[in-house]
């Protein structure tokens, strides 16, 4: 099998739903690039990080839409697009921008079905850029999916690899709710093993990226390879975790976890959101309230401070959520019998 | 127009400092020094310089992720920018902020702003500040053309000609947002149009000449500082660099920028005016170039011998108190 980026596992599955389903159309700013520009070349970007090259010379541009900046209106397009028929493909070109059109999924895409008695269907997805790594500083690092995973009505999906992103991309796209499409910008360039071909992972099935006994640890993102690393070191010395990636946040596979930590009887979370309201809490009370008499020490959430995203390499580093911390919570997780 | 020498010769070291400043930026990038995501601004120089060579510290301004350019043109110590966008602790916003983010509340420069449209209805409310306050101080904000495309630029004009607030709009008109061109973009073609269709007055300046833009800011103060409400000053211009460093700028002719430096070079156009019509002498500008070389050499040494923050660091400043 093929080896390929996250980044290129992007572009494919959205080449292969493009070319399977006419009703599919890509929009957002510089999904293309170049209209307007002086060197007459058309595909001047495919993207800001390249994801969605391609597209235009392939699908024209009645499918592939160079949009204005206008977020408020790219989301409600595509939801009014959705509402009528297309399956469109928005991107967000960094996820903090959501502040911006908030109300287009807040109170519009993922509220249009439950309001209109079931009436309505909105097949979309909206795919952003998160996360930090590039210091990029507080308004282009943010991993806002907590915050999206708390409204109900939207799905959302927070790939850690090549594999998963091509596979959940086509779900997402072929899913009839609106479905919000996390893209991890310091995973992009990560490379693994990816079919060529056309394959689906179902939502809210967790993937259990390593088997152990001793410690279970739940990791998003950019943290699944982060934790892989760690995890794998402790094995050396005869620690041994269960490592999940629950792949979405909402809906979550709650039952992978449970299980694993009925097992384990200990817990350590790990995500790059702020500790407040986060999915690193909301699957800390999910398995106090579930499993509680199973646990062997308290649980353990590996996060980012409650701080904006800091610019300075030195400060980012110490913002992100490292590789030490992750062991150390491993450690004190088991130490605290 | 009334402007004196050292009005003159102090704008022109404005100008040449944004120049030399983003020009060394260029290259430090290249050697690895700068993190982050960083936006040039050289090649407008004229747009800040002239807008800002109006206002002072009761006047506030917001820019955009373009931001370097107005930040000097406001005031903002070079020094501590250059520490800033290194990162360093003791950079103008302690290495929090970056390139994107430089701000200096005292000199009443609101900040850079990497969210597109964030800026104009900030500047709405500085705005209104002034008047309530009576502290006969106008707010400006620097909107670009792919930025005049957003809905909170629409809703910032369209408020500030309702409450008839000091607000002045810059348009800067560089042809492109990010890699896409103006044309395509501005569904009108046509932003001052757009602009006057919300009930406000437009002094249109060329971008790449100081004293048009100075005029045309002359105007705009004159009119919103005396209770005319608000109005906008918009310029084409260019930029030099790409729209971020790294940017291949696949979008552009092959000699675009080549051409524009030759002929459309603010800098250039400053000297040959004021010296062809005996107002500065061509010495007085040479001196002021190498004093501002002299400068920003200056600036990237402390940047880089400056001490990075601290773990702690990261936890300091997100509330006054909690
Ligand atoms: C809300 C938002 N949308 C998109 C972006 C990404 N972005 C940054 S700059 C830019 C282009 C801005 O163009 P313009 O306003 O003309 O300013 P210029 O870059 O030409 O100075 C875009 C799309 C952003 N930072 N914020
Ligand atoms: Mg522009």
């Amino acid at each position: 099998m093929p080896k390929i980026s996250m980044r290129q596992a992007i572009n494919d599955a959205l080449h292969l739903e493009m070319e399977r389903d006419p009703r599919v159309i890509v929009l957002g700013e510089d999904v293309s690039g170049g209209a307007g520009g002086t060197s007459g070349e058309r595909e001047a970007a495919g993207g800001v990080f390249g994801l969605t090259k391609g597209l235009l010379p392939r699908f024209g541009e009645d499918r592939v839409i160079d949009t204005p900046i206008s977020e408020s209106c790219i989301v409600g397009a595509a939801n009014g697009a959705a509402l009528t028929g297309l399956r469109p493909v928005a991107e967000i070109m960094f996820a903090d921008f959501v502040g911006v059109c908030l109300d287009q999924l807040l109170n519009q895409a993922a509220k249009f079905r439950y309001m209109f008695g079931g009436k309505a269907r909105t097949p979309l997805v909206i795919r952003m850029t998160c996360g930090g790594g590039m210091n990029a500083a507080a308004q282009h690092s943010q991993t806002i999916y907590p915050m999206l995973t708390g409204i109900p009505g939207l799905k959302v999906v927070v790939p850690s690899n090549a594999y998963d992103a091509k596979g959940l991309l086509l779900t997402a796209i072929r899913d009839d709710d609106p479905v919000i499409f996390f893209e991890h910008k310091s995973l992009y360039m990560d490379e693994c093993e990816v079919p060529d071909g056309d394959y689906t992972i179902p939502f809210g099935e967790a993937a259990m990226v390593r088997e152990g006994e001793h410690v279970t640890v739940v990791a998003l993102a950019r943290m699944v390879p982060l934790a892989i690393g760690v995890v794998d070191k402790l094995a050396a010395e005869g620690i041994s975790c269960d490592l999940i990636d629950p792949r979405t946040t909402s809906p979550l596979d709650e039952e992978t976890i449970l299980e694993s930590v009925r097992a384990t009887g200990r817990l350590v979370v790990v995500d790059e959101s702020p500790p407040r309201c986060s999915v690193a809490a909301d699957i800390a009370a999910m398995v106090a309230e579930k499993a509680f008499h199973h646990l062997k020490a308290p649980i353990i959430q590996v996060t980012a401070p409650h701080t904006p995203v800091p610019f300075a390499r030195e400060l980012e580093a110490a913002y992100l959520p490292s590789p030490e911390k992750i062991e150390a919570a491993i450690r004190k997780v088991l130490g605290s019998r | 127009m009334q402007i004196s020498r050292e009005q003159m010769l102090r704008a022109y070291r404005q100008m040449v400092t944004i120049r030399e400043f983003e020009e060394r930026i260029h290259v430090d990038i290249q050697r690895g020094g700068i993190a982050g995501f960083t936006h040039l601004y050289a090649g407008q120089e004229a747009v800040a310089v002239g807008v800002c060579e109006h206002l002072t510290e009761k006047d506030k301004i917001i820019s955009t992720h373009r931001g370097h350019g107005h930040c000097i043109a406001k005031g903002c110590d070079v020094i501590g920018m250059m520490k800033e966008i290194y990162g360093r602790q003791d950079g103008l916003c302690k290495g929090k902020g970056g390139s994107m983010h430089i701000a200096d509340l005292d000199k009443g420069m609101l900040g850079a702003n990497g969210i597109v449209g964030g800026g104009p209805p900030i500047a709405v409310g500085a705005a209104i500040t002034a008047k309530v306050l009576k502290t006969g101080g106008v707010a400006v904000s620097f909107s670009g053309d792919g930025a005049s495309n957003q809905g909170t630029v629409f809703e910032a004009m369209n408020m500030a000609v309702v409450l008839k607030v000091p607000k002045i709009f810059v348009l800067e008109n560089n042809g492109y947002s990010e890699h896409t061109g103006f044309s395509y973009a501005v569904g009108s073609r046509d932003m001052v149009r757009r602009t006057e269709g919300f009930g406000m007055p437009v002094f249109q300046a060329d971008g790449y000449d100081f004293f048009s833009v100075y005029e045309a800011m002359r105007q705009a103060t004159e009119l919103s500082r005396n209770g005319g409400g608000p109005c906008a000053v918009y310029a084409e211009c260019t930029r030099f660099f790409g729209h971020f460093e790294g940017d291949p700028q696949l979008y552009r002719a092959k000699d675009e920028v080549a051409r524009l430096r030759a002929e459309k070079d603010s800098l250039k156009i400053f000297r040959q005016r004021v010296t062809e019509t005996g107002l500065l002498p061509g010495s007085d500008l040479d001196q002021v170039d190498g004093e501002v070389r002299d400068l920003i050499d200056r600036a990237v040494r402390e940047a880089v011998a400056a001490p990075a923050p601290t773990a702690a660091d990261v936890l300091t400043d997100v509330y006054i108190s909690y």
